[in-house]
């Protein structure tokens, strides 16, 4: 029950493209048209449903300070926490690229569709920043996949949502220095200040 | 007047291969720095970098320190990007800028708690965020991979620069309309509200939205609006 609140929580209060400003280039990059934002919040979806667990494990398993013991007496002091950001970003970089020769392999309708955004979402920082929530929120494991797979679905519905309001848009008469950043930043705004609305919601 | 032709013709009998050496600040390097701060912003023309920073711009002092922090990266990443880019694989280059770059975030991290544990407190996840930053990744694939280093650096300012002045104003006005105040945290901290509310001798409201993640993303596209504007810049 823990973790479906966790993830409810993750995708509709504590929204990481609204709440946390994370994922933000690509969401403002790619949420042009319903398409292609599709393939993107799939891809991250997917991706983030998987680092999270295996950071947590790394964090938990390898990184913490005493998370070594299982080796022996002698690593039980030993505190890597330090080396935390390039694990994980060597972690969330290999796995992305594990993922796109996986999904290449098996599935090349997918493979086509998704294209060029699975490369791109290793730097995306809702990936990165999902795993470093992840540890300073101490989840259990279980906690943290439900967390991982929320991010994703919560940044789905935003980059979807955007993409259909600025297909709209194309046809409505916007100031010109306002045209394309300025007037999607507003936009956002205004679509956080909708997700505010879900504050409370819970099992 | 003679003496002179003599010099120069003499001085280029002895480098004859020699190309003319760039003054410190030529014309050329001047622009590698004064672009990014408003024709080329990395924020509001670009579309870099809004990721990770936003969120630290509720106040002013935080938002400053990671300006510094992200300056710091993107000048000491672009260098070391410059000086390694002739011996860095083509096919593995992206994971080769992230170890850089994550291993001067990783160093900004531990000074940062180290001597300010409470703004590291403040800043969070956000400091490791960094690594992720368009703006460090898209100045070493767009500039550095193909630059000298000195150039690299100036580069790293500009870009830097013009992404900290953004987000400082961002954070004035978050602070101002959301707490009241300016400058909170440092030796100029003052009470605006406060203080022009004895003097009118009325109670003046701050608006809880700009605390909020929702005020920054309405003051970013104001801020862009007006820039743009000057500038004639218009998307398309």
């Amino acid at each position: 029950m823990d973790a479906i609140n966790i993830a409810i929580k993750a995708i509709f209060i504590d929204n990481m493209v609204f709440a946390y400003f994370l994922g933000m280039c690509s969401f403002l990059a790619v949420s042009k048209k319903v398409k292609t934002a599709f393939g993107l919040g799939m891809a991250v979806i997917f991706v983030l449903s998987i680092t999270v667990p295996i950071n947590w494990l790394i964090q938990e398993k390898v990184l913490k300070e005493g998370a070594l013991a299982w080796l022996g007496s002698d690593f039980a002091a030993i505190d890597l926490t330090f080396l935390q950001f390039i694990i994980f970003i060597a972690v969330i970089a290999a796995m992305v690229q594990l993922v796109e020769m996986v999904i290449e392999k098996f599935s090349p309708s997918l493979y086509g569709s998704l294209g060029i955004f699975l490369p791109l979402i290793a730097v995306n920082c809702a990936i990165l920043g999902s795993s470093l929530f992840m540890v300073q929120r101490d989840y259990t494991i279980i906690e943290a996949t439900a967390f991982g797979f929320g991010s994703g679905t919560g940044f789905f519905l935003a980059i979807i949502a955007l993409a259909a309001i600025r297909e709209r848009l194309k046809y409505s008469h916007v100031p010109n220095g306002l045209k394309g950043l300025g007037i999607t930043m507003l936009i956002t705004g205004l679509m956080g200040l909708a997700f505010k609305s879900f504050i409370g919601v819970a099992l | 007047m003679s003496t002179d032709v003599a010099e120069v013709s003499q001085e280029s009998v002895v480098v004859p291969a020699r190309e003319p050496v760039e003054p410190l600040f030529s014309k050329r390097r001047k622009r590698i720095v004064s672009d990014p701060l408003n024709e080329d912003n990395p924020i509001t023309i670009q579309v870099l970098g809004i990721c990770s920073a936003l969120a630290v711009t509720v106040q002013f002092k935080p938002t400053m320190i990671m300006s510094i922090a992200v300056v710091f990266v993107i000048v000491f990443s672009n260098l070391i990007t410059s000086l390694m880019r002739k011996m860095i694989p083509n096919r593995i280059r992206i994971i080769v800028q992230l170890a850089i770059i994550a291993t001067l975030v990783t160093l900004v991290s531990e000074v940062l708690k180290a001597y300010s544990y409470d703004m590291y407190k403040v800043l969070g996840a956000y400091v490791g965020l960094i690594i992720t930053n368009c703006i460090v990744m898209g100045r070493l694939e767009a500039f550095a991979m193909a630059n000298k280093p000195y150039d690299s650096i100036l580069d790293g300012f500009g870009s830097g620069f013009g992404y900290a002045w953004i987000i400082l104003v961002v954070a004035f006005f978050r602070e101002l309309l959301g707490g009241g105040t300016v400058f909170v945290g440092t030796p100029l901290e003052f009470d605006v509200y406060g203080n022009l509310g004895s003097l009118l001798g009325i109670t003046l409201q701050t608006n809880g939205l700009f605390v909020d993640s929702i005020g920054a993303f309405v003051i970013l596209g104001i801020i862009i609006w007006i820039q743009r504007t000057k500038n004639g810049y218009i998307e398309h």
